[in-house]
C-alpha cells in the first residue's frame, strides 16, 4: 500500500487539508506530524478569548478526537521531523527526533512561522513572552495574572490584540512601536490613526517612534523596558509582538527555493515540482504583485484554509490556479477590524466616515476598480465589500463616501456595471 | 445533550450531537459538517456559519444582536427571516434543534 500524504504541521492549514482530502475521496493514509503536545487547535483565540480566560483549552479544538479516527487521519503529536530524504518520484522518508521514520508518497509542509525576537530580547528571560502556540498563550496568561505593568513591544495585530486583552484584565499596558503608525505593514494610515485613538481611549499607553534599548532585570526576572528616548517603563511582563519568520529549515534542507517563505506556485507546489507548502510558511505569486518580487506571504486563517483546499485539489490530481480575495480580521478589544482584498499604498482611498468616530470604512480603488476594503467596527460595510470584491464588482466611489447610503444598496448597481 | 438535525442544501440529512453551552457552529464543525465553515471561530467576524433555523424554534435562541444582524446582511446565500449565524445559537440541554444549510457560505 502506498504511504500517502505526510503533512508536517498540525495547524489551520494542515487540518483543513486533511479534512478536504477525505471529503474529496482521497483513499491513502493521511498523517499529520507536529512537535506540539496538543491535538490540533485554533490559534486566533489565543491572543483574545483564551488570554482573557473566556475560552478553555478544550474549546480550541478544531475537531472532536473521534473525527480523526473515523476519517483515518493519523495525528502524531510531540514528534519533530528533523530530516527528510526525498526520492526522485517525490516520495520519501521523514526522520523524527524520536528515531521514528515516516514514509510518504507526497509531502506537504505546513510548518507555520516562528515569532521573531527583537535584538533587545534575543535571549529568553523570565517575564518575556512570545505568542505562537497554546503553551505560549498559557504561559502568557499566567504571566499576565501576576503582572501589574505590561509592556508590549510591537504595534501589529498580535501586539494590539494582546494589549487590549491585558487592558481588559485591568493591567497597566504600554505598547511600544518603532514605526510612527500602528500596524504599518497591514492597514492604511487612516485606519491606523483610528486604531490609535481607540487604544488610547481604552487606556492603553501607545508610544510611537521609539525603540526599546534594553530590558531591565531584577532577580532574574523582567522589571522594565528602557526606551531610546530615555524613558524607563516598569514591566513585570513583556510581550514580544514584532512579527514572525516562516519555518523553512526543512524546505531549505530539501533544496526548495525560499524567499521569506517557501515559494510555491498557484497550485501550492514548491520549486521541486512535487512538495507542497501551505499556510504561514508559504509565499506565492499575487495577481497584482504586492511586493517588489510579486510574491506575498499571508498570515491568516483565510489564507491557510484556501491554500489547503487548493493543495487538496493538487493532490487529487486536478491542480487549479488558486485565486481568491483574501480577507483578515483582528478583534482588538472592542475595536473590530475586518479587511478584504490587498491594497497598495498607491491605491486611491475613499473614506466612509461615520459620526461615531470608532466606526470607519476605507475603500481602495486601482485604476477605477475596487481592490480592497478596510472596516473598523463596521461589519455591514465589510460583508458588502467582501461580496463586491468576491464578484469582481466595483462599488461607486462617489456614493460609498456617504455613510448614510448603505453599501449593500450599492451592490445591485455594481453588479450591472 | 442535544441533537442537531441538519438538512443540507442538496436535501441530504445528517444528525450530530452537541453539549449544552456549545454553539451549533462549534458542535457541527467539530464533527466535520463542512458546509458550516466558522472560520473566525465564533467571534462574528466572518459570517461563514449561516443557517436557517426551523420556524418553530426561532424564539428559543434569543434575538439577533446588532452585530449578528450586520454580518447577516450580505450572506452568500440570501438571508431569510429564519437566518442565523450558528455561532450565536447556543445549545440548550435536552432541546433538539433543526437547521437547514444554505448552498454557499462564502
Amino acid at each position: 500500500m502506498s504511504a500517502g500524504v505526510l503533512v508536517i504541521g498540525a495547524g489551520q492549514a494542515a487540518v483543513q487539508l486533511a479534512c478536504s482530502l477525505r471529503e474529496d475521496g482521497y483513499q491513502l493514509p493521511i498523517t499529520l506530524v507536529s512537535d506540539q503536545p496538543h491535538a490540533p487547535y485554533q490559534r486566533p483565540p489565543l491572543s483574545k478569548a483564551f488570554l482573557k480566560g473566556a475560552a478553555s483549552v478544550e474549546s480550541l479544538a478544531f475537531r472532536d478526537p473521534e473525527f480523526y479516527e473515523t476519517h483515518e487521519i493519523t495525528l502524531l503529536t510531540g514528534e519533530r521531523v528533523v530530516a527528510v530524504d526525498r526520492r526522485d518520484d517525490g516520495s520519501g522518508t521523514a526522520a523524527c527526533a524520536s528515531g521514528r521514520s515516516l514514509e510518504y508518497t507526497r509531502l506537504v509542509l505546513a510548518t507555520g512561522a516562528v515569532p521573531r525576537r527583537p535584538p533587545v530580547a534575543a535571549r529568553g528571560l523570565a517575564g518575556t513572552y512570545v505568542l505562537e502556540t497554546l503553551d505560549d498563550a498559557t504561559a502568557l496568561r499566567a504571566g499576565l495574572a501576576d503582572a501589574r505593568d505590561v509592556v508590549v513591544i510591537g504595534g501589529g495585530f498580535i501586539g494590539l490584540e494582546v494589549a487590549a486583552s491585558a487592558r481588559l484584565l485591568g493591567r497597566s499596558v504600554v505598547v511600544v512601536e518603532t514605526a510612527t503608525t500602528l500596524m504599518g505593514r497591514v492597514v492604511s494610515p487612516l485606519v491606523a490613526d483610528r486604531a490609535l485613538l481607540h487604544h488610547r481611549r481604552s487606556g492603553v499607553d501607545v508610544r510611537l517612534g521609539v525603540a526599546p534599548t534594553s530590558i531591565a532585570v531584577d532577580d532574574d526576572a523582567v522589571s522594565g523596558v528602557e526606551l531610546d528616548d530615555g524613558t524607563m517603563l516598569p514591566a513585570q511582563a513583556v510581550v514580544l509582538g514584532v512579527g514572525v519568520s516562516p519555518r523553512v529549515t526543512l524546505a531549505e534542507q530539501l533544496g526548495l527555493d525560499c524567499d521569506d517563505g517557501i515559494i510555491v506556485d498557484s497550485s501550492c507546489v514548491a520549486s521541486d515540482g512535487t512538495t507542497l507548502a501551505i499556510g504561514d510558511c508559504a509565499v506565492t505569486a499575487t495577481p497584482e504583485g504586492a511586493g517588489a518580487s510579486g510574491r506575498i506571504r499571508l498570515e491568516s486563517v483565510d489564507n491557510a484554509t484556501e491554500q489547503a483546499k487548493i493543495a487538496a485539489d493538487t493532490l487529487m490530481g486536478r491542480p487549479r490556479d488558486g485565486r481568491w480575495v483574501p480577507w483578515f480580521w483582528s478583534d482588538q478589544g472592542d475595536f473590530k477590524l475586518q479587511i478584504a482584498g490587498l491594497r497598495h499604498p498607491t491605491d486611491h482611498a475613499v473614506v466612509r466616515d461615520y459620526p461615531d468616530s470608532s466606526k470607519l470604512t476605507v475603500i481602495h480603488y486601482r485604476e477605477g476598480r475596487m481592490v480592497a476594503a478596510e472596516s473598523a467596527n463596521a461589519p455591514a460595510d465589510f460583508v458588502a465589500s467582501r461580496k463586491a470584491l468576491g464578484n469582481g464588482w466595483t462599488l461607486d466611489p462617489a456614493r460609498v463616501a456617504d455613510p448614510a447610503c448603505s453599501l449593500k444598496s450599492l451592490l445591485e448597481d455594481a453588479s450591472r456595471a | 445533550m442535544s441533537k442537531i438535525f441538519i438538512t443540507r442544501a442538496d436535501g441530504s440529512e445528517v444528525v450530530v450531537e452537541g453539549q449544552p453551552g456549545d454553539s451549533v457552529m462549534t458542535a457541527a464543525v467539530r464533527q466535520g459538517i463542512s458546509d458550516i465553515i466558522g472560520q473566525c471561530g465564533g467571534t462574528l467576524s466572518c459570517a461563514t456559519c449561516h443557517v436557517f433555523l426551523a420556524d418553530d424554534q426561532l424564539g428559543l435562541y434569543g434575538s439577533v444582536s446588532e452585530l449578528e444582524d450586520e454580518m447577516l446582511e450580505c450572506t452568500s446565500t440570501e438571508r431569510e427571516p429564519s437566518s442565523r449565524l450558528s455561532c450565536q445559537v447556543t445549545l440548550i440541554d435536552g432541546v433538539d434543534v433543526t437547521i437547514t444549510l444554505p448552498a454557499d457560505q462564502l
